[in-house]
């Protein structure tokens, strides 16, 4: 099975670098003409200078190939935007994005999960998590954001205001950037546990199980969690692999770099090699997330092992 | 006892208040692709250099040409320009240049003329990949005089000839051999972007000692320097490109300043002046970014002069810009900048007077129909098309109050705005727009327009679309103007020519000028010494006459 989706995982991202390859090359503008907008000193005879140095002029397909055999050598190529190899620009944007939106979601599944579960097994409480989590949801991540800057950077003063820290990991520099991703995800999580938990709760096996004295505690966390928490893991493996795309809002209300940002001034500022390499790169995290899952989701059900 | 605690808390107090602030941390909008001085041109990188490295020659505050690097300006008068004949037999000038003494790289290596011979072979081989290369080819050769001057022989007079542009020394010594082992591939192996922070790459007072990619710079003072000792031990450049997280960076504290170069928008820093005036100083500066309306001299109606002078009399450009943009975007009357040195302050200007607008319109055969708006003989309305950058909000906002305005004169305008991206590579350079544009074209001091009003200059499939003549417009006086001017070398014959420029421009108008943007400089009360230019040589050339208070 897992020999098959990875087999799966591989023809995915060829299609997707041809389709993302084609794409790029059909939008309106290339590098030089974004320079030339920059620069009015640049003539047509610069321009063609130019075009034919980034090898611009060459068919798209012969373009294709020429990256794809390059990819396939291991070598990513090199960001005409940022002057850098594009490996190099890659590992420190994931790993900020995994640091931010990793503990973001960790945060959010803790706390939507608790949330679910008080709802669940609390019915007084219920109105209060769903204002929650109907708060959550449809506050815009930039205003939320925006807010607890106002709130916590300019008027208290207690963090900054954005950006990263010159050096380590700076987890001052992390709190309002993950609370903004947190709250965002969180309510997802808060309604699905409380939904899942609260149709749970209604099994026959769990009458059994309080007929037989287990305490509420026992019932919710040891016999109803386990088999409500399938839905939640498959939420929070997509949300994982969108996560890894980076959180643009986040990352650009907070100026901190990271993949989305990344990916975005790729495409915007037609870099090609870097734009490309981080796209392929989100997908293959994404479609990993989803096997894990998948695989999770094996370990937890005997009845998907069986099949 | 007291008197003794007193005197204590004092001692430990005084150090700290009378400390003189050292640190600068500065707020831009935009990271520099590169940080090679002429590999790609873009502001980012401009502002960041102009700490760390300097030029040969650059335009002051006051927009007059002036030597960073060089001794003394070369000049017919002081003979270090010479009138010559090119080798092919062509009018050509050989300027020389002498480095000033002691100039070093931050390594102690002095900046020699080796440098300045290595810049220009990288800079004439097209391999090399450098942004603009006409002064490269117009550079035919380059003489060593001695350890600190050089001469250039060009095959082009022009007025300009004692601007050198982008050439400026580059380290032979760190460089050369890089260059020499493949220039097609040198500009991704340059030491610039591989080893920004070796010292021995910069010759400024300042020098960049750490990197955060897409974040932030560093600079610290540059032991090899031997101007004017730098105000500041470090500056740290951060890199935020939404403006409202720039602002709160800057209310919070992260950020001193933001600079104006690249920087708040106008309105977003008279919201924030409003608020927080107290706080910061605010400084406006208009510049060369030249906002204005281009349009199809094709067009049915937009040829007529009378109508193109009638959208411009109907349009209360003073009224926009007091109330978009608080007064502080000068009103244009041509594409010559009031700080230029050859504007002509006696050039015709065109106040909002709606009645004459009417009255030219009626002149031109667009009467007013039932609804208001103007149609000609043929039953024809007189019915726009109206484009700008979608998502420019100050722009957007313009064009609504213009398409009003408008109105009241009888003229219809229907908005088509496009993403930045698609407006510039295709509708404009490809002449796709069908009536008015709205856009800005960015200059340099005494910069003739030859690109955007020659004939020769209007985009055709033929010619691969080169030129900026997007509107089509054609006057065979122009044309000659735009292109005997450059060749003139008597100021007061060129400025004469000015005139007549900005007189034909401002009769024709073969585009509606708005006004002039101005850059929103927000600084901290503590700092001083910050000369805004308006230009494309940005402030931070002059870095080492800020000081803190």
């Amino acid at each position: 099975m897992i020999a098959k989706r990875l087999l799966q995982v591989a023809l995915t991202l060829a299609i997707l670098s041809f389709c993302a390859f084609a794409l790029i090359a059909l939008m309106p503008g290339d590098p030089i003409e974004v320079a030339i907008a920059g620069d009015p000193r640049l003539s047509a005879e610069d321009a063609a200078r130019l075009r034919a140095l980034h090898g611009l002029d060459r068919p798209f397909t012969e373009r294709y190939l020429a990256w794809a055999s390059g990819l396939l050598r291991g070598e990513f190529g090199y960001s005409r935007l940022f002057a850098q190899p594009v490996a190099s620009l890659l590992w420190p944007a994931l790993l900020s994005t995994l640091t931010l939106a990793g503990t973001a979601l960790l945060i959010a599944l803790a706390a939507g999960i608790a949330l679910g579960a008080l709802a669940a097994s609390w019915p007084r409480a219920a109105p209060f998590v769903d204002a929650v989590a109907i708060m959550g949801q449809a506050m815009p991540t930039f205003w939320l954001g925006m807010l607890l800057i106002i709130a916590f950077a300019v008027t208290l003063g207690w963090l900054p205001a954005g950006g990263v820290a010159e050096s380590g990991v700076g987890l001052s520099f992390l709190i309002l950037p993950v609370a903004t991703l947190a709250v965002a995800h969180l309510a997802a999580y808060a309604r699905h546990s409380a939904t899942s938990l609260e149709a749970t709760l209604t099994e026959p096996w769990v009458r059994t199980a309080r007929a037989r004295g287990a305490s509420e505690h026992r019932v919710l966390w040891r016999h109803a969690f386990p088999n409500a928490a399938l839905p939640i893991l498959q939420i929070a493996a997509l949300d994982a692999g969108a996560l890894a795309g980076g959180a643009l809002v986040t990352e650009t209300v907070f100026a901190r770099p990271g993949m989305g940002k990344l990916l975005y001034d790729a495409v915007m500022g037609n870099d090609t090699n870097l734009a490309l390499v981080a796209l392929l790169l989100v997908a293959l995290v994404t479609m990993l997330a989803t096997l894990g899952a998948d695989l999770a989701q094996r370990a937890l059900d005997p009845r998907l092992r069986e099949r | 006892m007291r008197l003794r605690l007193a005197a204590l808390l004092l001692a430990a107090a005084t150090p700290a208040a009378a400390q003189p602030r050292d640190t600068l941390t500065i707020g831009i909008t935009q990271y520099p692709s590169t940080y090679h001085p002429n590999i790609e041109n873009m502001i980012a990188k401009n502002y960041v250099l102009g700490f760390a490295r300097r030029p040969l020659t650059a335009y002051g505050a006051d927009w007059r040409l002036t030597c960073l690097t060089c001794e003394t300006l070369p000049s017919i008068e002081n003979g270090l320009a010479v009138l010559e004949t090119t080798p092919e037999g062509k009018p050509g000038i050989r300027v020389t240049y002498r480095l000033r003494e002691g100039l070093r790289w931050g390594d102690g290596t002095p900046v020699s003329a080796e440098d300045l011979r290595f810049a220009w072979e990288a800079g004439r081989d097209p391999a090399t990949g450098f942004g603009p290369a006409e002064f490269y080819r117009s550079a035919y050769e380059l003489i060593v005089v001695d350890q600190r001057t050089v001469t250039l022989r060009l095959d082009r007079v022009t007025f300009e000839y004692a601007s050198m542009a982008d050439f400026q020394p580059l380290p032979a010594h760190i460089e050369r051999a890089r260059w020499e082992a493949d220039p097609r591939s040198y500009r991704t192996r340059t030491a610039y972007d591989t080893e920004t922070t070796n010292p021995a790459l910069w010759n400024g007072p300042y020098r960049i000692t750490a990197v955060q990619p897409g974040s932030s710079v560093t600079l610290e003072r540059n032991p090899a320097w031997n101007g004017t000792a730098p105000g500041f031990r470090r500056i740290t450049i951060r890199a935020v490109e939404n403006t409202p997280a720039l602002e709160a960076q800057l209310l919070a504290g992260q950020v001193d300043m933001v600079a104006g170069e690249l920087g708040l928008p106008l309105e977003q820093a008279i919201a924030l002046e409003r608020r927080a005036g107290t706080r910061f100083r605010f400084h406006y500066h208009p510049g060369l970014i030249y906002e204005h309306l281009e349009l199809r001299h094709d067009h049915p109606a937009l040829g007529d002069i009378r109508v193109r002078q009638a959208l411009l009399l109907a349009t209360d450009r003073a009224q926009i810009s007091e109330r978009l943009f608080a007064g502080r975007q000068p009103v244009a009357h041509s594409a010559v900048n009031p700080l230029d040195a050859m504007f002509d302050p006696e050039v015709r200007q065109w106040p909002f007077d709606l009645a004459r607008a009417r009255a030219l319109l009626d002149d031109a055969g667009w009467t007013p129909g039932p609804d208001g708006i103007r149609r000609n003989a043929a039953g024809e309305r007189l019915s726009l098309e109206f484009m700008t950058t979608a998502g420019n909000r100050a722009r957007e906002q313009v064009q609504q109050v213009l398409q009003g305005m408008w109105r009241a004169a009888g003229v219809e305008t229907r908005i088509r705005n496009e993403p930045p991206r698609v407006f510039f590579a295709e509708t404009l350079s490809r002449r796709r727009f069908q009536g008015l544009a709205m856009f800005a074209w960015i200059s340099a001091p005494e910069s003739v327009p030859r690109t955007t009003l020659h004939s020769d200059e209007i985009p055709r499939e033929d010619r691969n679309w080169s030129g900026q003549n997007y509107g089509g417009y054609r006057n065979a006086e122009m044309d000659v103007l735009t292109h005997t001017l450059p060749e003139e070398l008597d100021a007061t014959r060129r400025r004469e020519m000015w005139r007549r420029l900005q007189a034909i421009y401002a009769e024709e108008l073969p585009s509606i000028p708005l006004w002039f943007r101005a850059d929103a400089h927000v600084w901290p009360t503590w700092l001083d010494g910050v000369r805004p230019t308006g230009h494309l040589n940005v402030s931070t050339l002059w870095a080492e006459e800020w000081r803190a208070r």
